[in-house]
């Protein structure tokens, strides 16, 4: 791979809650390269540290929780002289959470969308006063030039009457309004990552289809990266062109979306494209059972030998899979895979 | 929002009828009418007073009338020419009782109402967001002695500490020497000197309860999602706090407002006994205890205007803070 249209580059990224009960190892070892203007699918079951992920990325992990070890390496394009833009590398590892120069970066190069549109936003400040907020700290603008801008942010989110929608309060929104004038406040400082942590899982299937649509649109016209984080392989096939499979705290799977769904290597990622519920079933005449995963996610606190996934796994190998844990290596060109199936460890 | 305020106020009317009747039932309340109550004070004194003479006091009370009529003899007094009534205890006007009293009432109360918020509400946030640490601790041991500890009691303490140890006289406002004089700068300084103490104790157990208040609500407020897409904007932790959880935090302060005019009072009767001040709380305690009963039932009047009329500058600003109240649908966020 290339690294010159490289965005973001994790590399062995290990981000551990340190709790009462014992340490929680949310992310344990997550490596991920994510291209410019590219849309990166993260999936992997509740709890596998996909939101831990996209907040290390910010460096805003709440505490007890911290940044272990490992590095994130944001690729940052700066404009030279002769207006040719040349990138520069920033180890966001090594910024303080509450630096200056992270803040530079956290809602301006890289900003985030929420999985909870209705909670997002603080019910007694007006949507233009958060928009505005945002725009004024990182550009230097005055306040009726920020609004002209929040306005037409507004309009691009396809909000009706932005003019007059920008001195409403959050409550005077739907759902999905409110989604899209969060969306509107990530984008308002054109950012070059857009993480998005399963913005429409609070939203209706129609409404969730045009907020899917809205961002690609937006991509499209801003080119922005975006990750997008979810549990749903179906959104995953509709907004992704690259996809991670996570699983407790690791990535086990990356490849382009077609590959992932054409060719899936990781047991346990056929395991979850097998868990989708298809049109066909519905309409056959026996209704097929939803195929589900044995066995549960274990327990937060526990650390398993060998590879993670071993007590679920329909090919688990004894001896090896209990016992060593494998690494995530490129078996095809572009298709990384974290298991012992293909390859010696 | 105009016509919301206009709303709220024309609300208080009944409710300050209502007070009103509720005052002039108190004053009725002791067995025996007011001129009884005189006579006999007269006859303790040694004077003689006949029939004829009873007779002409009570046309001049109006107490020979039916009780709506006195009831508006009452209040149409009060509401225009400021008349209370009179008091045998104090041996005045009940209006003057009240007049000289109140300056130092809202003086002491309302100092010690904003030392209670200038400490509580940052050691409140403060302390929310450092939840668990050594500093949390130590603020949650201290509030829990605030509120335990009556204000009376830690008034004594201080009393009888500054007496025997020091032998500073602690109580009342001006020292000897200042009481009765004239108004200067040293008898200001003095009575800086006096007031600290009680302005001190009467704020102690409501710091504490608004430290509890605001620590509770902050780390309900820290919870929710908008703080996290506030610090994702790239806003400094400080700004993070005081703009999104702290704006909402601090409306159940607003809401307390209510009782603050009515508190700032009656709130500390106890300290100011024990501390022999001279303010309206003690005063009302010794009218009751006399059946003074136009002092006492100006003070409940008083004090149930004030509580409506605290309700009302309360909700409006809670209104101007929370736009869910101005726009009245208030939905659980
Ligand atoms: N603030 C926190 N304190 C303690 N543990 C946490 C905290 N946030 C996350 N964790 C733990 O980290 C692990 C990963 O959580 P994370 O939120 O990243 O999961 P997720 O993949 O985003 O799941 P979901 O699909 O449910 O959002 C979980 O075991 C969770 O319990
Ligand atoms: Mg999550």
């Amino acid at each position: 791979m290339a690294t010159d249209n490289l965005l973001i580059e994790i590399k062995d990224l290990h981000t551990y809650f340190y709790l009462a009960e014992g340490v929680v190892r949310a992310v344990d070892g997550v490596d991920l390269r994510i291209k410019r203007g590219q849309t990166m699918g993260i999936v992997g079951e509740s709890g596998c540290g996909k939101s831990v992920t996209a907040l290390s990325l910010m460096q805003l992990v709440p505490p007890p929780g911290r940044i272990e070890s490992g590095e994130i390496l944001f690729y940052r394009a700066v404009r030279g002289n002769n207006a040719s833009t040349m990138t520069e590398v920033v180890k966001i590892t090594d910024l303080k959470p509450n630096s200056k120069e992270m803040r530079s970066i956290r809602g301006n190069q890289i900003s985030m969308v929420f999985q909870e549109p209705m909670t997002a936003m603080s019910p007694v400040r007006t949507i233009g006063a958060q928009i505005m907020e945002v725009i004024m700290l990182h550009q230097e603008v005055d306040r009726a030039e920020a609004r002209r801008r929040a306005i037409d942010m507004l309009a691009r989110v396809n909000l009706p009457n932005p003019a007059q929608a920008i001195d409403r309060y959050p409550f005077e929104l739907s759902g999905g309004m409110r989604q899209r004038a969060l969306i509107a406040m990530a984008l308002s400082c054109h950012p070059s990552l857009l993480i998005a942590d399963e913005p429409t899982t609070a939203l209706d299937v129609t409404t969730e289809a045009q907020i899917l649509e809205l961002m690609r649109t937006l991509q499209n016209d801003l080119g922005m990266a975006i990750m997008y984080i979810t549990h749903n392989m179906g959104v995953i096939a509709e907004m992704a062109d690259e996809v991670a499979v996570m699983y407790l705290g690791r990535v086990v799977e990356q490849t382009d979306v077609q590959s992932l769904f054409f060719n899936p290597l990781h047991p346990y990622t056929r395991a979850l494209l097998k868990s989708i519920p298809q049109l066909s079933d519905a309409t056959a005449k026996k209704r097929r059972r939803l195929e589900v995963i044995k066995g549960m996610v274990p327990d937060p606190y526990s650390i398993l030998k060998g590879c993670t996934f071993h007590p679920r796994c329909e090919e688990m190998i004894p001896g090896v899979c209990d016992q060593v844990l494998p690494m995530l290596i490129e078996v095809e060109p572009n298709h990384s895979v974290r298991c012992h199936l293909y390859g010696t460890p | 929002m105009l016509s919301y305020i206009a709303m709220r106020f024309l609300r208080t009317i009944p409710q300050l009828f209502l007070i009103s009747v509720l005052a002039f039932i108190i004053i009725q309340l002791p067995p025996g009418d007011i001129v009884e109550t005189q006579i006999q004070n007269l006859q303790a004194s040694g004077a003689t007073v006949d029939q004829r003479q009873a007779e002409l006091l009570r046309k001049q009370y109006g107490l020979d009338r039916p009780v709506h009529l006195r009831y508006l003899l009452w209040i149409g007094k009060i509401v225009t020419k400021f008349d209370f009534g009179y008091s045998y205890a104090f041996q005045k006007p009940v209006a003057d009782v009240i007049k000289e009293r109140m300056g130092y009432t809202f003086a002491i109360a309302l100092l010690s109402a904003i030392l209670t918020w200038v400490i509580a509400i940052p050691v409140g946030v403060f302390v929310a967001v450092k939840q668990y640490s050594l500093a949390d601790y130590i603020v949650t041991f201290f509030t829990f002695i605030g509120m335990a500890v009556p204000g009376f009691f830690l008034a004594l303490v201080i009393m009888y500490i500054a007496l025997t140890k020091f032998g500073i006289r602690v109580g009342g406002l001006f020292s000897p020497e200042y009481m009765v004089a004239p108004w200067s700068w040293g008898k200001f300084l003095d009575l800086l000197s006096n007031m600290w103490l009680p302005i001190v104790l009467l704020g102690i157990g409501g710091t504490a309860g608004t430290i509890r208040t605001m620590r509770a609500m902050m780390l309900d407020e820290l919870r929710k999602q908008y703080v996290m897409v506030a610090r994702a904007k790239g806003l400094s932790e400080l700004q993070v706090i005081i703009r999104y959880p702290m704006r909402l935090a601090i409306n159940p302060i607003i809401s307390g407002l209510m009782w603050l005019l009515p508190w700032l009072f009656s709130g500390g009767t106890l300290v100011e006994i024990v501390l022999n001040l001279p303010t309206a709380g003690p005063a009302l305690y010794s009218a009751l205890m006399a059946e003074d009963m136009y002092v006492a039932g100006a003070y409940i009047l008083i004090i149930g205007a004030l509580t409506s009329i605290s309700a009302v500058f309360s909700d409006i600003l809670l209104a101007a803070s929370d736009p869910r109240i101005r726009f009245g649908g208030v939905e659980g966020v």
